[in-house]
């Protein structure tokens, strides 16, 4: 067994043993920074699996942005711990068994059946003399799969655009400008012209 | 090098846990957007252990779109859920029953 | 040949006339009404006897009656009704008699017992007529059962309704066996031939099928001499008699036939004794000579058999034209405890009926004693099985007939007058259209048979509709004795049957004039066998407790099991209650909750996945 397989094992049981922490944690809080340390192992395995931008982007996107906004949100929204843990312990052994028949599942399909005959050879290490993943990555990105990346781009805009629809809410009693009015204003709304007749001096 | 079925595996352990972890959770809306991202998490992992496998950088560039996707999707997630706990002062999955047949 | 013109004439002239004095009954009014019934009738049956000589006992009764309606029905509101039914009714029964195929004999049949039914129901405000009608009816379908079934078993066998061809596959029905009951094999012809019987026996009022006729009294009287003395109650007779190809093969159906003749002969008469309504003792007159026509039937003696329905037609029906006369003069009145010594009152009346039932009584010389005297004698002569049982009863019948017949003379005419009436309300002759069909009728009563014996029953005069096989042929033993209608009364005076007839009527004449109180007594005396013939040996009793109730009890226990258990309360009521209750449980799916929509689809992810795997 090399070095790489050790550490591939290591890092998987952490990984599964913050997976159930973050199933079984009793503060939403624990489950989410589990999380995090669940998403640094994988992104430590996506390393010694020779994908490391995406490693690097799993670290930079998901744990830098996607949890820090699931640790705002939980921050954020008041919630009563003490009743979250009742109800657990009657359905556990129906919700183990079924998540312990989708494992079994698998596991033939991974092991018993091999996928019509022997597993294709693994390919070779390409881990040559300048050989950068990100680079690959990029030109792949950007020549083959361009349209779907502008897709993506737009997806996000959309869903920056959702979100906010979303949460926005009006506070009463702010002052704030009416842009849109201030330019729609019409001079008769402003002034009023009224005619008088002129006083002179007799 | 790294085996692929223990990698495949471990995807399927890591979904199976998400599984349990939606089906388990009776209290926490939080909890299931979280065990909605481990079960996206163990898909990458299926991608990245098949690219490494064939030498093709195509499943690499999907986990890529996936992670996007995610990232977007649990954004909206949450916002739907503040919006929710607006509403009703309660992120109590066992009270989110209006839809009842 | 006879040209097809004549034949369709024959039998829709009637037709015609009882459309239109059905539906348009109002406008030609009620002369218009027999008019055109009678005129229909007589061209019907005018042409019929110059073509085919052979439906005038049918016809004379027919023609007599209606025009006897017109003085019988004179007030009856629906004068114009009762014609036409007449005339439907003649249509059938030609329709019946003319066929050469089963499914119009079925056709005809069927029409007679329906228009029977709306005629016993003429006064169908009656509550009791109403009864009638619906017994009469309902007695026919039994008997139609039976004959339905025959008729399917000859089509089984043979493929063909035509009798012609029918009657050329005969030994092809009698080759066969079959099975009703598992493991009785029984021939086939025989089933054949027993289960047309059973029609007859209920369109002839044969026991136990007979239970109808009494009760179809209610209808007014023309009908009761037409359809249930002279025509209707003979189409069974007919029906056998023109079947004889088939009759003949079966030996066993056969002595059915006699045995059931018989007891009707015999029992029948003996109810005629008790009985006091008036119409109602020549009913079981009528019913006491089916079963005459039956036994001379079961001997094979098949011309017979017809030649006295012929002659029976004629007196029958006199006699019950007569009875409506006492009835009309009477004003009504039926009971014959409450008549007597009308004699003076009703002269022509009287000497109808006396010739009527000297014929019934078959007093040497009359057309009865033909027809009678040489059914008995064809009876002795049969070798089958029955026959001993069947010759005592119709001799025996011989006796009663005489004693029952003198009896209602006795009792309506002579003696003293047990009714009370005042100066206006005196019994009178009737008028001319009641006692014209009346005399029209006793002339043929007292002189065909002298006329017609040798021709009908010894000339050859059926041809080829009849078949007697030489072992049956009671007939041939009988003509080879025969020399002529004078010799046959004189050998007469050396059988029991004529001294036999005269005991009854010295008995009847003993009883009812001489010591009048002597009946009572012996009623009182016999008691038991007095309620028994009284009460009609229960039969009606039986029928109404075991058939009617039944059938209801049955109706209602499959209306509350079948009907309202089963199909409302099980399929119609109960599969919305299962869809109710399944879509209830279905309902709890939809918890709305999150978790248990989630859990649902793993579940089903993994059921897939397991299909997949396995596969």
């Amino acid at each position: 067994m090399s070095i790489v397989e050790l550490l591939f094992y290591a890092f998987s049981a952490l990984l599964i043993v913050a997976a159930v922490g973050v199933i079984t944690a009793r503060n939403p809080v624990h489950c989410a920074l589990f999380l995090v340390w669940a998403f640094f192992n994988s992104a430590c395995i996506w390393l010694l699996m020779e994908a490391e931008f995406l490693a690097i982007v799993l670290m930079l996107v998901y744990v830098g942005a996607v949890m820090v906004l699931f640790l705002f949100v939980v921050m954020m929204l008041d919630v009563n711990i003490a009743a979250l843990r009742e109800g657990f312990t009657r359905y556990a052994p129906l919700g183990i068994l079924v998540a312990a028949l989708v494992v079994v599942e698998i596991g033939s399909v991974v092991w018993v059946k091999s996928l019509g005959g022997a597993a294709p050879e693994a390919a070779a290490s390409v881990a040559v003399e300048g050989y950068s993943n990100t680079r690959a990555l990029g030109e792949l990105l950007y020549t083959k799969y361009l349209y779907p990346f502008e897709l993506a781009a737009v997806l996000l805009l959309v869903a920056i655009v959702a979100a906010i629809a979303l949460t926005m809410r009006h506070r009463v009693g702010m002052k704030a400008q009416d842009i849109a009015g201030q330019v729609a204003v019409r001079a008769k709304d402003r002034i009023r012209v009224v005619k008088m007749p002129s006083e002179t001096e007799q | 090098m790294i085996p692929l079925h223990s990698v495949l595996m471990l995807a399927g352990v890591l979904f199976a846990l998400s599984v349990a972890g939606i089906f388990l959770n009776r209290k926490n809306v939080i909890l299931l957007l979280m065990c909605i991202e481990l079960m996206l998490l163990a898909v990458n992992f299926n991608f990245v252990a098949f690219a490494r496998q064939l030498g093709d950088l195509h499943g690499q560039v999907f986990v890529f779109f996936i992670m996007t996707v995610a990232a977007a999707e649990s954004a909206i997630g949450l916002a739907i859920l503040v919006v929710l706990f607006r509403e009703r002062r309660s992120i109590d999955v066992e009270e989110l029953d209006t839809m009842k047949g | 040949m006879i040209q097809e013109s004549i034949l369709l004439t024959i039998v829709l002239a009637p037709l015609f006339a009882a459309i239109l004095a059905g539906l348009a009954g109002r406008v030609i009014g009620r002369v218009g009404a027999h008019s055109v019934t009678i005129a229909g009738v007589a061209l019907a049956f005018g042409l019929s006897a110059y073509v085919l000589k052979q439906l005038l006992a049918d016809g004379v009764p027919t023609y007599d009656g209606s025009v006897y309606t017109c003085g019988y029905m004179h007030d009856d509101p629906g004068y114009q009704r009762f014609f036409s039914y007449i005339s439907l009714f003649t249509f059938s029964m030609l329709m019946l008699v003319m066929s050469n195929n089963f499914l119009q004999l079925f056709f005809g049949w069927e029409a007679v017992g329906v228009v029977s039914y709306l005629l016993i129901g003429f006064w169908y405000t009656r509550p009791t007529a109403i009864f009638a009608n619906l017994k009469a009816f309902l007695v026919n379908r039994v008997g139609d059962f039976g004959f339905v079934l025959g008729i399917a078993a000859i089509v089984y066998y043979t493929n063909s309704l035509d009798y012609s061809t029918v009657f050329g596959l005969r030994d092809v029905i009698a080759a066969d066996t079959m099975q009703i009951f598992p493991g009785v094999e029984w021939q086939a012809m025989t089933v054949v031939c027993i289960c047309l019987f059973i029609g007859a026996m209920g369109k002839s009022a044969q026991v136990p099928l007979h239970v109808w006729l009494p009760d179809s009294m209610e209808g007014p009287t023309p009908i009761s001499a037409l359809i249930h003395a002279a025509t209707m109650v003979t189409a069974g007779i007919f029906m056998v008699a023109r079947m004889s190809p088939l009759f003949e093969l079966s030996e066993a159906a056969l002595n059915f036939v006699l045995f059931i003749g018989a007891t009707t002969a015999f029992f029948m008469g003996l109810l005629g004794i008790v009985n006091n309504d008036i119409k109602r003792v020549i009913a079981y007159s009528t019913l006491s000579q089916l079963g005459y026509m039956t036994v001379g039937l079961g001997a094979s003696a098949y011309a017979g058999a017809i030649f006295h329905l012929m002659t029976h037609a004629f007196f029958k029906a006199l006699l019950f034209l007569a009875a409506g006369s006492v009835i009309i003069g009477m004003h009504h009145e039926q009971d014959m405890r409450k008549m007597g010594g009308l004699k003076k009152y009703m002269p022509i009346t009287y000497w109808t009926a006396l010739i009527g039932t000297v014929a019934l009584i078959a007093v040497p010389g009359t057309s009865g004693f033909f027809s009678k005297d040489i059914l008995i004698d064809a009876v002795h002569a049969s070798h089958l099985a029955m026959a001993p049982y069947a010759y005592w009863s119709v001799l025996l019948g011989v006796f009663v007939t005489a004693f029952y017949s003198f009896r209602l003379v006795f009792m309506t005419f002579h003696g003293e007058e047990r009714f009370h009436a005042d100066e206006h309300h005196k019994p009178h002759e009737s008028p001319w259209v009641v006692t014209l069909p009346l005399i029209l009728l006793a002339i043929p009563s007292l002189i065909i048979g002298w006329i017609t014996v040798e021709s009908v029953l010894f000339g050859g005069y059926f041809g080829n509709a009849i078949t007697v096989l030489p072992v049956h042929d009671v007939l041939g033993h009988v003509k080879e004795e025969f020399h002529g209608p004078v010799q046959f009364v004189v050998h007469a005076f050396t059988g029991p049957a004529v001294y036999l007839a005269a005991a009854g009527v010295l008995a009847a004449w003993y009883l009812y004039i001489k010591r009048t109180d002597l009946p009572g007594q012996i009623a009182a005396r016999a008691s038991g066998l007095y309620t028994l013939l009284a009460n009609k040996f229960y039969f009606d009793e039986i029928y109404q407790a075991v058939f009617a109730r039944g059938s209801r009890g049955l109706g209602t226990a499959l209306w509350r099991v079948g009907d309202v258990a089963l199909i409302d309360g099980g399929m119609v009521n109960g599969s919305a209650r299962v869809v109710g209750w399944v879509s209830g449980l279905l309902r709890q799916l939809q918890s709305g909750y999150l978790y248990h929509y989630a859990f649902a689809m793993v579940i089903g992810l993994s059921a897939l996945l397991a299909w997949y795997v396995l596969r």
